[in-house]
């Protein structure tokens, strides 16, 4: 029988009142590529902090290589041969790659020693495994696929055999992402161990071996990836069959609701960020604004909502000027706006939920009184939506942060679209939110732009972005590279301007 | 997802009120070990704190009295901190509003008492707001931390007052800086005269009609925070800065309310101590009011309820402690400060200290 790199037996952990593993085991068999899928919540993460010294699992075993183990700090783990590559990079930015990479392992008192060795130790790396990066290179000028593969070379300078990966193509472009499966196929041609959390099911069916399934803190299932489908999975995932497409009837664009001309917004640090964009959304159409993290996107949204001064340029909606618009002003005119990151503007966390459910509509009419808030219209008003949109649990006077995040999700969305806004603004629709409410996400964005509103989706997911827009914006280093009708968009095309490359003539 | 999960229950009652009780516990066993350093009885010790504090008429009396001036500054720290804000000029806005009060009742001579009450609430809250004012409206437009103007506030509140009553306000031919007393038509009713009218004896004691008004103002901190859209949104700004904006709140503008408000309800301490008890306006008649509020505030959690709860423990502390610094002399005034200070820092600042050991012992059991 093969050698287990890891092997996890009946983990059981709780957090308070949550059982976040139940009875989870698992054996990753050394030199393979070991998938783990699941919804958000599902347990994914913890298990992997339980494998990385994070977390104690409050019942069962690990075994590392066969001998068991138990680990109270990352450094047990490293020392066991396991490393981590988190989402959120862990790199100072300042440093240099290899300074970066030596760093905590420096190897002695005087440097320079030490950093030769790391210098001659990275070169072997780079060239075993496809992880070229310039040693010398400072990290922040780095962009995101190179830093990623500085930290898997701090892993594996580190001496990991295996290697977690949480997560890694959340920040990439496509190519970027095969760019790293073909590193990972190299680590296991090398011997080495890779285990890969993710929710992309297309990940899984390209670079696993085997794949695990987990829901509810259990594992539902550990299968070859040669024997399972998409369907398959997801329907493993969420326990009921799920359409992974979005049924959409052919666009009927009307009139004109939004039109952006020549539009420059900077950040909080005076950089330009949207730098001249151009462009307009009619009503009954769904536009996607694709593009790599921090293109500017979120910039745009948050210009187009009022939330960030528009430093020149104009936005026109319906027959009103929203340049110079307070929040307040932009929703009175009917523009819903589900933003990017609900945990940091969409919702109060700490607020119970029937609260977080008014954010933004708190002075309507309808919620007050002469003085005091009304109780019972926000009751009210809450129960409708939680039935409507089935968001779970029911109880509106639990905070905000007992709600999954795909119910954190309903709530927004379910307050914004609760005003049949005209236009509507969405930034990540489904980020961190679970299969099942993907689908219904999409279905009601569908079910708006078919009520003849404007829907504007910004979104770092290119499935996404394909299977819900209408029409397809590019934005690449805060400007629009293309302009592509659903038909005429694949993967490819899209993601050579998302990097940069300008769109040929024949795309469109 | 997790929402399905079974879950283990927890009481919920566990940690507005297990916790907070066990801290106490524990701060008085931090207080025994002082006491039995200095070579006293922490038992016999506590019973003094106890009895002086809660004895008889007059001890309660004290002790509410004192509780009277914590309410109003632990509410003006609380209203404050759910905007996010850290208020520690509660001292130099209670000061401030000293002056109002006493010039206000200077000017009341002729004033029927039915009139001289309200125009003193709104002159105590006015004086009071006018002085957080500032340093909102500085956090608000400059970025200027309130904690830090807040404090240089005090410092000023402080000179000015010494300044004023020295040279300007003090009473014509005597040495003390205060001003002459009131007349009486100004004077707040005390407990003590009531109970007498009534035909009861329950011991002198300062306290008097300001209770009602703390009480009063908690109940009405509590409507504003939980059952108004103004509290509602000075809560999602306290909580989330980015998502109050979001919500169509301008922030600056709420800092400089919130922080006047806060400012108001500190200057309500002048009705207690003025009005209620000195008749006149003296040096440093706060006595570090505002700084319990701060502690005040935080044991209650910046809930009214607890805050009124909290106030009356610190203020059986005020009044039990200084029995004990007469009845046991080796326990000097200082040393109950001491012991004052354990309870802040094991009631405030360590306030989560027992939260988990204590929750995995209820979901043992």
């Amino acid at each position: 029988m093969a050698v287990q790199a890891v092997e996890l037996r009946g983990i059981d952990k709780w957090f308070g009142d949550v059982h976040a593993n139940r009875d989870v085991s698992i054996a990753v068999r050394a030199g393979t590529i070991h998938g783990i899928v699941g919804e958000n919540g599902a347990g994914k993460s913890t298990l992997m902090g339980i494998l990385y010294g994070y977390h104690h699992a409050d019942r069962g075993e690990m075994l590392v290589r066969g001998r068991p183990a138990a680990f109270r700090s990352a450094q047990d783990a490293l020392a066991a041969g396991i490393g981590m590559v988190h989402q959120h990079f862990m790199l100072v930015e300042p440093f240099t790659v290899l300074e970066n990479v030596v760093l905590g392992v420096e190897g002695g008192f005087r440097l320079r020693a030490g950093m030769a060795r790391a210098r001659a130790e990275l070169a072997r790396l780079g060239r075993e495994y496809h992880l070229e990066v310039d040693p010398d290179a400072r990290v922040a000028d780095l962009g995101v696929g190179q830093r990623q593969r500085v930290e898997i070379l701090k892993a594996l300078y580190r001496g990991a055999d295996l290697l977690i990966l949480d997560e890694p193509t959340a920040v990439l472009t496509p190519q970027e992402a095969d760019h790293l499966f073909e590193i990972l196929r190299a680590l296991r041609r090398q011997g080495k161990t890779v285990l890969l959390i993710t929710h992309k099911l297309r990940e899984i069916r390209e670079v696993t071996d085997v794949v695990t399934v987990m829901r509810q803190g259990r594992v539902v299932a550990t299968l070859p990836t040669a024997e399972t489908t998409p369907e398959g999975l997801a329907e493993l995932m969420v326990g009921r069959a799920v359409a992974l497409r979005v049924d959409k009837a052919p666009r009927r664009p009307g009139e004109p609701l939004l039109e952006v001309t020549d539009l420059v917004v900077e950040d909080g640090l005076g950089v330009e960020r949207v730098k001249g964009v151009s462009f307009s959304v009619r009503r009954g159409e769904i536009v996607g604004v694709a593009g790599v993290a921090g293109n500017g996107q979120s910039e745009l949204l948050e210009a187009l909502a009022g939330m960030r001064p528009v430093r020149s340029g104009r936005i026109r909606f319906k027959s009103h000027d929203l340049d110079g618009s307070e929040p307040r002003d932009v929703r009175r005119l009917g523009v819903g706006h589900v933003p990017e990151d609900r945990q940091r503007l969409g919702l109060v966390i700490p607020f119970v939920a029937r609260e977080s459910a008014i954010l933004g509509y708190q002075r309507e009419a309808r919620y007050n009184g002469a003085i005091l808030l009304r109780r019972a219209a926000l009751a009210s008003s809450w129960a409708k939506q939680a039935a409507e949109y089935d968001i779970r649990p029911g109880n509106g006077l639990l905070p905000t942060s007992a709600f999954s995040g795909g119910n954190q999700q309903k709530i927004v969305l379910a307050r914004e679209l609760d005003r049949n806004p005209d236009l509507l603004l969405v930034g990540q629709p489904t980020r961190g939110v679970d299969i099942g409410a993907i689908e219904f996400i999409h279905r009601r964005l569908v079910a708006l732009r078919d009520a003849d509103r404007g829907v504007l989706v910004v979104s770092v997911e290119l499935d996404e972005i394909l299977a819900l827009a209408d029409r397809i914006l590019v934005m690449h280093d805060g400007r629009l590279v293309g302009d592509v009708p659903q038909e005429n968009a694949t993967e490819q095309t899209l993601g050579l301007m998302m990097a940069g490359v300008p769109a040929g003539p024949s795309s469109g | 997802m997790t929402a399905s999960a079974p879950t283990r229950s927890r009481p919920g009652w566990l940690a507005p009120a297990l916790l907070p009780a066990l801290n106490l516990v524990l701060a008085l066993a931090l207080s025994a070990v002082v006491i039995v350093l200095v070579g006293e009885n922490p038992v016999r010790a506590l019973r003094l704190l106890v009895a002086g504090a809660f004895g008889d008429g007059e001890a309660i009396g004290y002790t509410l009295y004192y509780a009277t001036s914590f309410i109003f500054t632990g509410l003006a720290v609380a209203v404050a901190f759910h905007g996010g804000l850290f208020n520690i000029g509660a001292e130099g806005q209670a000061y401030i509003a000293g002056l109002g009060v006493a010039l206000l009742c200077l000017g009341a001579e002729r004033w029927p008492a039915v009139l001289v009450i309200p125009a003193a609430i709104v002159v105590a809250a006015a004086f009071g707001a006018g002085w957080a004012f500032v340093p909102g409206w500085l956090q608000a437009s400059r970025g200027s931390h309130v904690v830090i103007t807040t404090i240089m506030f005090n410092f000023i509140a402080s000179a000015l007052m010494t300044h004023l009553l020295v040279n300007v306000l003090i009473k014509p031919g005597q040495q003390s800086p205060e001003t002459r007393e009131f007349t009486p038509n100004t004077w707040l009713p005390q407990l003590h005269d009531v109970a007498r009218a009534l035909g009861l004896d329950i011991g002198r004691s300062p306290l008097n009609l300001s209770l009602l008004f703390a009480l009063g103002a908690g109940a009405l901190v509590w409507l504003y925070l939980w059952h108004t859209r103004w509290g509602y949104e000075l809560r999602a700004l306290g909580h989330n800065e980015t998502a109050a904006v979001y919500a169509g709140i301008a922030p600056a503008r709420l800092i400089i309310v919130a922080m006047s408000i806060s400012g108001a309800l500190a200057g309500l301490v002048a009705l207690n101590e003025v009005m209620g008890v000195q008749h006149r306006l003296l040096i440093n008649f706060t006595g570090g009011a505002g700084y319990v509020g701060i502690a005040v505030a935080l044991m209650g959690r910046n809930h009214p309820v607890g805050i009124v709860l909290s106030a009356i423990l610190f203020g059986a502390l005020y009044q039990g402690g200084s029995e004990l610094a007469f009845d046991m002399p080796k326990l000097t005034r200082d040393m109950v400060v001491v012991i004052q200070g354990l309870i802040i820092l094991v009631c405030g600042a360590l306030e989560h200290a027992l939260r988990r050991p204590v929750a995995a012992l209820v979901q043992r059991v």
